[in-house]
């Protein structure tokens, strides 16, 4: 992962044009006195390393342990995960979809990125692709085919386009032989795409 | 705006390629630009649907050939330049020459660990039209400015599912007039309506539209 942010002392010669126009971006809103490069450098921290797809396993592994919390999420998300406290800040607009054994849930956004990035950080390449973002309205299975998933042929697919500012968060179904799972224990099993839609939790002997 | 960005249903871009143990960002550029992007926005030099209509006017070819951050660099030089903050001439100089002009608020290091995704509820201008349940249709909008409503569901009948509220208005607030707020609702269309008769039946797909973007069906 690159972690250089002291991008100052990276060398002259190494520099990509697209680099160099960023930095003289920055310099000059700098300079303008519109931002602030220490308010920056924490921005980036803040998306390395603090903000990723374990917030959004959280929120599932607890749906899957606590009725309550799992009936409050599916009707009011944002308020829901407002209740776990500071590092869950989520703004208005989650909505949590639930996978049943008839109905498969799948998160797009066809016009942009848009990505609940509260839940599950920011983005992976392949989202923001012009191949997921165009096939995933029109040829879902398809794309599945694509991460190695078959769903059975019965099952009702839905897919979330996220046209607006609502977010959704997909709840993936619980794994078999997770009983009596604690939610630590349970949020090892939640990936980032079985929140997405694009894939399932982890089995049991997954995990070890 | 009928662009290169609205690829809903679009053939020919081939597979899905997930990049296993993909990291945050691929160059530390990347998270600069992230960065000053939630940067000028806070100090309320420009609104997230003008970003994203900066990128909608990216030329065609550069908008599919340009990654990601890319992208959101070549928007943000044009919002900064187009909105005043600077000129094309201190961008190529990598200095400003000229004193900036005043922002509503600047981000510091202390304000950023507390920082919250914005509401985008508005107070309504009148009770919503719509109800869950009820039948409705996207209308044929092709407007050359920024919207939310994607090619695929024009003109395409569908069901109200969930009412989110009032909210500020993207076709609107892209191109400066305001907050403008609608009712919003998602909307659930059957595939066969929107892709015809070969369409796989176990599909739905549903959009999040504006209440302009509806009428009853």
């Amino acid at each position: 992962m690159a972690h250089d942010h002291d991008h100052d002392h990276e060398h002259g010669s190494e520099l990509s044009e697209t680099q160099l126009r960023v930095r003289a971006l920055e310099t000059v809103l700098t300079e303008k006195g519109y931002i602030d490069p220490a308010a920056l450098d924490v921005i980036v921290e803040t998306y390395e390393t603090r903000v990723g797809p374990r917030n959004g396993a959280r929120v599932v592994a607890k749906a899957w342990s606590d009725p309550a919390f799992k009936k409050a999420l599916l009707e009011d998300a944002s308020k829901a995960v407002r209740t776990l406290g500071h590092e869950s800040r989520v703004g208005d607009h989650l909505v949590a979809v639930e996978n049943t054994p008839t109905q498969h849930n799948m998160i797009v956004c066809t016009l942009c990125s848009c990505y609940p990035w509260e839940m599950l950080g920011l983005p992976p390449v392949w989202y923001k692709s012009a191949p997921y973002r165009s096939r995933a309205v029109k040829d879902p299975r398809g794309v599945l085919a694509d991460f190695g998933i078959k769903l059975p042929k019965e099952t009702q697919i839905r897919v979330w386009d996220s046209t607006a500012e609502t977010r959704f968060l997909v709840l993936p179904m619980r794994p078999a032989g997770t009983e009596g799972w604690s939610e630590d224990k349970l949020a090892e099993l939640v990936t980032r795409d079985s929140m997405i839609g694009t894939g399932f939790p982890k089995k049991p002997q997954d995990i070890g | 705006m009928d662009g290169v960005h609205d690829m809903g249903g679009m053939d020919g871009f081939g597979k899905v390629e997930p990049e296993p143990n993909e990291p945050v960002f691929h160059a530390p550029w990347e998270g600069r630009v992230l960065a000053m992007q939630r940067a000028m926005g806070y100090a309320g030099a420009w609104h997230i649907d003008m970003s994203r209509f900066a990128q909608e006017r990216l030329a065609p070819t550069t908008y599919l050939t340009a990654s990601y951050y890319q992208r959101w660099a070549l928007a943000m030089e044009k919002n900064v330049v187009e909105r005043g903050y600077a000129g094309a001439d201190e961008l190529a100089a990598g200095h400003a020459l000229r004193p900036g002009k005043p922002v509503v608020r600047k981000l510091t290091r202390e304000v950023v660990p507390g920082l919250t995704r914005g509401s985008f509820y508005r107070q309504s201008q009148g009770p919503a039209r719509f109800k869950p349940g009820d039948r409705v249709r996207t209308k044929n909008l092709h407007p050359a400015t920024h919207t939310r409503l994607p090619r695929y569901a024009r003109g395409h009948v569908g069901v109200v599912e969930l009412v989110h509220g009032c909210h500020a208005y993207p076709d609107s607030v892209a191109i400066d007039q305001g907050d403008n707020p609608q009712w919003l609702y998602t909307v659930a269309f059957d595939s066969r309506e929107l892709w015809g008769p070969d369409a796989d039946p176990t599909l739905t797909i549903s959009i999040d539209a504006f209440e302009p973007y509806l009428e009853p069906a």
